[in-house]
């Protein structure tokens, strides 16, 4: 091969195209399917490519998140209420409104090209390539430089596998470890960091989702009447 | 990986790094087809599915944003986005349920009232 070619396809870009092929064949694929529980199991897929995108662009603990609660929770979720409410047919009610896929698909096309212009015309034309030292990667970010690779504590230095080992606040914006795990806690529990208290509101919202989705689901008695 | 290796921000890669616009072009497809799920589909459970399809897109947008500008922000926000997605989709199919539950029947066609 060429060496243009070895440049262009390297591993990196050959896993890109796979898996981000991959991610657009099941999502169509499942918005195709006419059968709601095999669509379950193509965004299933479609989530798996998604994390292998996070694993390229080195969010390695939102990745595993990805599968856990994606792949794992949620949509487990979503196969226990397929097979609850009995609809793994497919849909055979007649569609009161036959206009509006083509309208839906037309529009989505719109969309599709509104945003491929917008991106094209934001993302700069000729390549602005950045160097990934430590320095240029923290000076050209706006975040406060403390101080370059060779100011690191021994002790806190990453390991032979690249896996930081302990608190460096350098570390937490270098683009290769800021999102191990040890990097993404540490963000978001900083009280420096406006992340602290959007977490724990979150908190607040899973209770009420999930108070609110036990209040809803609850089977009511027959003699009861909950609407005044 | 090369941590001095290069990087791109726009569409052309360079030294066999994947740049920036085309994780941007990706989302968007994703999000595109999403959408046009949402707007086509009758089941109201695939329609749950597409907007998470949906979040998932702007999830990768965040994420991509994040890692090329060095700020740990895009990654703090597809955590919440996560979250609200999993308190959408429990609250959602608690709605499903108690819809089933009175008219044996979720076709969002034939739902045109949220109340009894």
């Amino acid at each position: 091969m060429p060496p243009v070619l070895v440049a262009f396809f390297s591993a990196q870009v050959l896993l890109f195209l796979i898996f981000g092929l991959g991610a657009l064949a099941t999502a169509i694929t499942m918005v195709l399917n006419p059968n709601p529980v095999r669509s379950a199991l193509f965004l299933v897929l479609n989530l798996f490519c998604v994390a292998v995108l996070y694993l390229l662009l080195n969010a390695y603990f939102l990745a595993a998140v990805q599968i856990i609660v994606y792949a794992g929770a949620i949509m487990v979720l979503f196969l226990f209420v397929i097979m609850l409410l009995n609809l793994g047919a497919p849909d055979r009610a007649v569609d009161r409104l036959q206009w509006q896929q083509p309208v839906a698909v037309g529009a989505g096309l719109i969309l599709a090209a509104m945003l491929a212009v917008t991106i094209t015309a934001s993302v700069p034309a000729v390549p602005v390539v950045r160097a990934r030292t430590p320095q240029m990667a923290m000076a050209g970010v706006g975040t406060v430089a403390q101080g370059g690779g060779a100011a690191r504590p021994a002790a806190t230095a990453p390991g032979a596998s690249g896996i930081p080992t302990g608190a460096d606040p350098s570390l937490m914006t270098d683009p290769d470890t800021m999102g191990t795990t040890i990097n993404v806690g540490r963000t978001l529990y900083d009280p420096v960091q406006p992340y602290l208290f959007p977490f724990e509101v979150t908190s607040v919202l899973l209770l009420i989702a999930v108070i609110g989705s036990v209040v809803l689901a609850k089977r009511r008695n027959p003699g009861e009447e909950m609407n005044p | 990986m090369n941590p001095t290796a290069p990087e791109s921000f726009g569409l052309i890669p360079v030294a066999g790094t994947v740049p920036l616009g085309w994780y941007l072009i990706l989302s968007a497809l994703l999000f595109v087809t999403g959408a046009v799920g949402v707007l086509i589909k009758r089941n109201p459970i695939v329609i749950f599915m597409c907007v998470e399809l949906m979040l998932n897109a702007s999830n990768l947008a965040f994420i991509a944003f994040g890692r090329y500008l060095g700020n740990p922000g895009g990654m703090m926000f597809s955590v919440f986005v996560m979250a609200v997605a999993a308190a959408e989709v429990a609250v959602g199919l608690g709605i499903l349920i108690s819809i089933f539950r009175s008219r044996e029947n979720i076709n969002v066609d034939e739902i045109n009232m949220m109340h009894g």
